[in-house]
């Protein structure tokens, strides 16, 4: 059997939290570069150049993206040959709380949605388990602003209103967010599986990296047509208008029930701040 | 270009704001979130005295980030306005004249704003970094336990912002 010690955990992820704050992917500032040049607003264009500016700021100053450093998503793929002898959600949230506190980052928690008292370290993370065949724990983490995911959405469409309707869906959700979700976004999208399910796959899809496209056609299809409908909207960056609403939608899809068809739109502002880390598993004797 | 203002602003220079303009703030802004907004209000309402008095000031919607030990503040972009939207009239009604934030804001707002003559400003969102350059000075005043939320006083050099809705209800969001 193999295992990942519980201290490697707390301090990669702890790492990967704070580099999260500071330092935009590569990929992605290729992606506002890009739409930058390609802008026609005025308006829009400026905006985008300050959004670049803002990450080298970031980067070389030491001051986080975003006021907003989010609650702490974590997806573990984990490989079915290791063990914990450990808490490991436990550990998590301990390097979620240093984290937090020892990266300057903001704490956004609050205990209860009603008594609305702040935890003061950013804890508890939301966690999501899969398993994986093999020895390898793989993390992928997002500091999840509030901005952009109070502008998501699900709805339990009949199968009748078919693409049309999760289209529609979409770009109404799109609408109503307006400024409000920090565009440009990237879109995620889940269709199918059920109530809870559906939402998972929208948040899935945010995880996916910013250049890939879905692997089966009929979700490629749709992501295409999504992105170009979602451009022509005139939202554009901030929703002053502009050509650059959406920089990427990634749809995900599981099969659902004969009288179901769940749409799910998770949002993701253009402070898209991810990571993802292998750890591989070591040996254990089982001597004992 | 931008038009440069300087606190306070008056009341000639505040009507003539036009939806759509850039404007560069200097000079003092009071920062205030959703929990600060319910203890402004709360405190009005009760006819207590505010920890600061709001007539013709201006409040700027943040949750900044802690600032490291040689940092004035840590990142400090805009949060959503819409959720103060509820709070915005008492204030205004009691000499608040400009709010940034960012996003569009209830039509119950744009009537109060109209009424009082206040103006509402954006700031881009998820700009943090680039933000906290402008402020050189940041002074909490009331509301420590509310953390990140509690008010700050801060003075700002040139900080960016575009009027959203000017003092005669016109308005960037369609
Ligand atoms: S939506 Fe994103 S960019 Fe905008 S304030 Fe929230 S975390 Fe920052």
């Amino acid at each position: 059997m193999y295992t990942v010690e519980r201290n490697e955990i707390i301090n990669t992820i702890k790492d990967m939290f704070i580099d999260s704050a500071y330092n935009l992917n590569n990929k992605l500032v290729n992606k506002f570069e890009r739409a930058e040049k390609l802008e026609t607003n005025k308006l829009g264009k400026s905006i985008l150049r300050k959004i670049i500016e803002n990450q080298v700021i970031a980067k070389t100053e030491n001051i986080p993206l975003c006021q907003d450093t989010g609650v702490a998503v974590i997806f573990l793929e984990i490989g079915r040959q290791l063990i914990f002898s450990y808490d490991l959600e436990k550990a998590i949230n301990t390097g979620v709380r240093k984290a937090y506190m020892d990266g300057y980052l903001r704490k956004s928690i609050v205990q209860h949605p009603l008594n609305r008292i702040n935890t003061l370290d950013n804890t508890p993370a939301i966690i999501h388990y899969n398993y994986i065949p093999g020895k390898n724990l793989n993390i992928h983490i997002a500091p999840k602003g509030g901005g952009s995911e109070n502008m998501s959405r699900l709805k339990m469409l009949s199968p009748s209103e078919g693409e049309e309707g999760i289209i529609n869906f979409v770009l109404e959700t799109i609408k109503l967010a307006g400024g409000k979700a920090c565009p440009p976004l990237i879109v995620g999208v889940g269709i199918g599986g059920n109530f809870e399910k559906v939402a998972l796959l929208a948040k899935q899809a945010i995880f996916r990296k910013i250049n890939d496209s879905s692997k089966s056609l009929i979700d490629r299809n749709l992501e295409e047509k999504l992105l170009k409908k979602i451009n022509q909207l005139d939202i554009g960056p901030m929703g002053l208008g502009g050509l650059t609403t959406a920089l990427a939608v990634k749809v995900n899809s599981y099969p659902c029930h004969i009288a179901s068809l769940p749409v799910a739109v998770n949002l993701q502002c253009h402070s898209a701040r991810k990571k993802e880390v292998t750890l591989v598993g070591k040996k254990i004797n089982n001597s004992n | 270009m931008e038009k440069k203002l300087t606190t306070p602003i008056n009341d000639s220079t505040r009507e003539t704001l036009i939806a759509g303009q850039e404007v560069l703030i200097s000079g003092y802004i009071y920062t205030a979130r959703d929990a600060a907004h319910k203890l402004l209000v709360d405190a009005i309402n009760k006819k207590e005295k505010t920890p600061f008095d709001i007539k013709d000031q201006i409040v700027y919607y943040v949750g900044p980030t802690p600032a490291r030990p040689n940092q004035v503040i840590g990142a400090c972009g805009p949060t959503s306005s819409y959720r103060m939207d509820k709070f915005s009239p008492t204030l205004m009604e009691n000499g608040l004249k400009i709010m940034i934030g960012k996003g569009p804001r209830s039509d119950a707002f744009t009537k109060s704003l109209v009424e009082n003559e206040a103006v509402y400003l954006i700031a881009i969102g998820g700009l943090g970094a680039k933000l906290s350059k402008t402020v050189i000075e940041n002074t909490k005043i009331a509301y420590n336990h509310l953390e990140s939320e509690a008010i700050h006083r801060l003075k700002v050099i040139n900080f960016p912002a575009i009027v959203a809705i000017d003092s005669k209800g016109n308005s960037i969001f369609k």
